[in-house]
Formats: structure tokens, C-alpha cells, sequence
């Protein structure tokens, strides 16, 4: 078994940059998200297809990253 | 790699695809996500989990000799085993087991220079299975705690300017501006950094690909805000993983010999009651 067509692709999501990382393991997709800076992971997902598990991934990262409080500096 | 202060410590993907399965090399993945070993690794590697395998899972530590010990014999690793170790995020959780080898004597450990990341996207043979090793008995050296750098030590360097503080945060983390990395749990009371602290993270030391940068733009980037070797320096972060990284870089690619790994880090400092706090982007040049 092989990462085969491994992309990376950046987005934002809920005002943060999100690095979306997708590659397909035999039938399935994998899709992990980070948060860039400083590029801690924020989940896996898995699809039948690299949209479904990178969807799946990026809704979930909006769900953690709208949790994230910005304060006055 | 020859360009490094001990280039001995990085291995290529293509140095462990051909030596994953030899009998003195055992290779362990580390992630920041502990599922992500499930889903494929290295084939022949043995998965260690951050937050189980390596701390105390009671008190606030690292792992006691004792229990180092326990986890070197059921990986089945020898004093004379070399151990690679490699995962997820360029490494964090690698290094900060990395750092626990060093400081329990492991003489030779070694980092896959791009980690998991780089495995991936060059399409290398993984597997599900989980190898069977054969148990040993290991002893560990005394803890080497000159590795390793405590509350007191940070203080004495924050107030008397003995050691340069790098926090690796992100900008904003180190501002104040957040708490935590964006979409993790707050750990900590207060934000901001430690006074005197310069803010250079982590990924700076990264290329694209995962790999380490090479020893000369590391130079550029660490002597830019005054880290230059000639005192001692301490690395820091939230909680000592990605300071790990960058310790590992400070003390075995530039070759500072006294470069220290603060994991309590802002974990501890962000919750001190009194502890002082700098907020905002750091105060003046870089001290001498």
C-alpha cells in the first residue's frame, strides 16, 4: 500500500488559514487538516473520494477554529 | 546533511526505506495524532503514542528512567539498536521523543529528516501491520537534566539576560493575541511570553517538503534575533513538543552545545500566579 496522489491545498476557514492534506490509500481518501501557523493538526477524515474526506475535514476544522477566542494585544 | 554540526542524527526516507528492516535499526513513528500509525506507517515500524508512551501519565513530566527503560524493552530496543524515529507535523512529537532518548544516554537516535509528510508524498511503501519484537532488558543512563531546562533556570534567564529565550509559538500565541494554537483547547491562564523572550516558531526551520533547512539559512534565521551559540540558549513553546524540534535543531544541526528544552514551558509560565508576562511583539534588539 502506497499515498498515492498526495496534495496539499490551502484554505481559510473561520478567519484562519487551514493546510489541507489529501491522498488516497487503495479505495479510500485520507484528509488532514492543520492550522498552518503553527501547524498543528486538527483532524483526520476519510471519503470515497478526495472532496468527500476534504469536506468532511474542512467542517470539522471550523467547527474547532470558531471555538478559538482572539484577544485584545 | 554533511553541512550540519552532527549530520549523524538525520536519516533520509530513502536511507530508512533501505534499512527499515535491519536487525540493529528500529524505527518508531510519533504523531501528534495517534491514529494517524493505524492508518499506515513505515513498514516495520513499532507506534509510540505522545500523550500514553511518552510521559507520566499522572503527574505533569517526562518519562522516569524507569519507565524509559519499559519502553525501550518492549520496543525491543538495545542500548546498540540504532533508533529512528519519525511522524507527524515535520516531527514535533519525534523530536520531543528524541530529546528523551538523549537525555536517558540512548547513544544513537536519529531523526527521518520530513517525517511522515515526506514519506507520503513520495508515495513510499506503507503498512497496517504492527510488528512483533522481541522484548529486551534495557538500562538507561542517569537522566543527562543538562538537556533539559526548569522553571528556575527560565526565571534566572528571563530577569538577569543569563540565556537567550526562544519561544517557537506562532506570532500570535506569542503576543497574547491567542492562548492556544488556533482550534486547540486553551492550556494556560494568561497569554503573552516570557520577558525577554524573541519569537522565532518552529516551522521557520522547515522547508516545504518537511525537511530541515540547511545549516547555513538555520544560521541566518537564529543569528538574525541574537541566537548565535555564544551563551546558553532555552527553547519553549505551549508545551514542550515543538521546542523539542527546535531544540533539536539549536543543539545537534548548529551544534550549541548549550541549548536546553524548557517543556514546562507556557503551560507552566502562562498559569504562575505572578509569574511576569511581556504581551504584544518583543521588547527591543535581541540581547547580547
Amino acid at each position: 500500500m502506497k499515498a498515492e496522489e498526495y496534495q496539499e491545498q490551502r484554505f481559510e476557514v473561520a478567519g484562519w488559514p487551514v493546510n489541507v492534506s489529501t491522498y488516497r490509500l487503495g479505495n479510500q481518501w485520507h484528509a488532514k487538516a492543520d492550522n498552518v501557523s503553527p501547524g498543528a493538526a486538527l483532524c483526520r477524515t476519510t471519503g470515497a473520494t478526495r472532496d468527500e474526506a476534504e469536506k468532511k475535514a474542512l467542517q470539522r476544522a471550523e467547527e474547532l477554529l470558531g471555538k478559538t477566542r482572539r484577544h485584545p494585544v | 546533511m554533511a553541512e550540519y554540526a552532527h549530520p549523524e542524527v538525520l536519516v533520509s526516507t530513502e536511507w530508512v526505506a533501505a534499512h527499515a528492516k535491519d536487525p540493529n535499526v528500529r524505527i518508531a513513528e510519533v504523531d501528534v495524532d495517534t491514529k494517524a500509525y493505524e492508518e499506515g506507517h513505515v513498514p516495520g515500524a513499532i507506534g509510540w503514542a505522545w500523550n500514553t508512551q511518552l510521559c507520566d501519565t499522572v503527574r505533569r513530566d517526562i518519562l522516569s528512567q524507569q519507565q524509559f527503560e519499559e519502553l525501550m524493552s518492549a520496543s525491543g530496543v538495545t542500548p546498540e539498536t540504532t533508533l529512528v524515529i519519525y511522524g507527524d507535523n515535520n516531527n514535533w512529537f519525534a523530536a520531543w521523543a528524541f530529546w528523551q532518548a538523549k537525555i536517558y544516554g540512548h547513544s544513537d537516535v536519529r531523526l527521518m529528516n520530513g517525517g511522515r509528510k515526506k514519506w507520503l508524498a513520495e508515495g513510499r511503501e506503507l503498512s497496517t501491520d504492527v510488528p512483533s519484537v522481541q522484548r529486551t532488558t534495557y538500562r538507561a543512563k542517569l537522566a543527562d537534566l543538562s538537556l533539559r531546562a526548569f522553571l528556575p533556570q527560565v526565571q534566572e534567564a528571563s530577569a538577569r539576560h543569563a540565556a537567550a529565550l526562544v519561544d517557537v509559538r506562532s506570532p500570535q500565541e506569542f503576543t497574547g493575541e491567542i492562548l492556544a494554537p488556533p482550534g486547540l483547547p486553551e492550556t494556560c491562564q494568561r497569554g503573552g511570553h516570557i520577558p525577554g523572550a524573541r519569537n522565532i516558531p518552529w516551522g521557520k526551520a522547515c522547508n516545504d517538503d518537511g525537511t530541515f533547512k540547511s545549516a547555513e539559512e538555520l544560521r541566518k534565521l537564529y543569528g538574525s534575533e541574537g541566537v548565535d551559540g555564544s551563551k546558553p540558549v532555552i527553547a519553549y513553546c505551549r508545551i514542550g513538543e515543538r521546542s523539542s524540534h527546535t531544540w533539536f535543531v539549536l543543539k545537534y544541526l548548529l551544534g550549541f552545545d548549550k541549548a536546553t528544552n524548557y517543556d514546562g514551558s507556557w503551560t507552566e509560565w502562562g498559569n504562575l500566579v505572578g509569574a511576569p508576562v511581556e504581551r504584544g511583539a518583543a521588547a527591543g534588539a535581541a540581547r547580547g
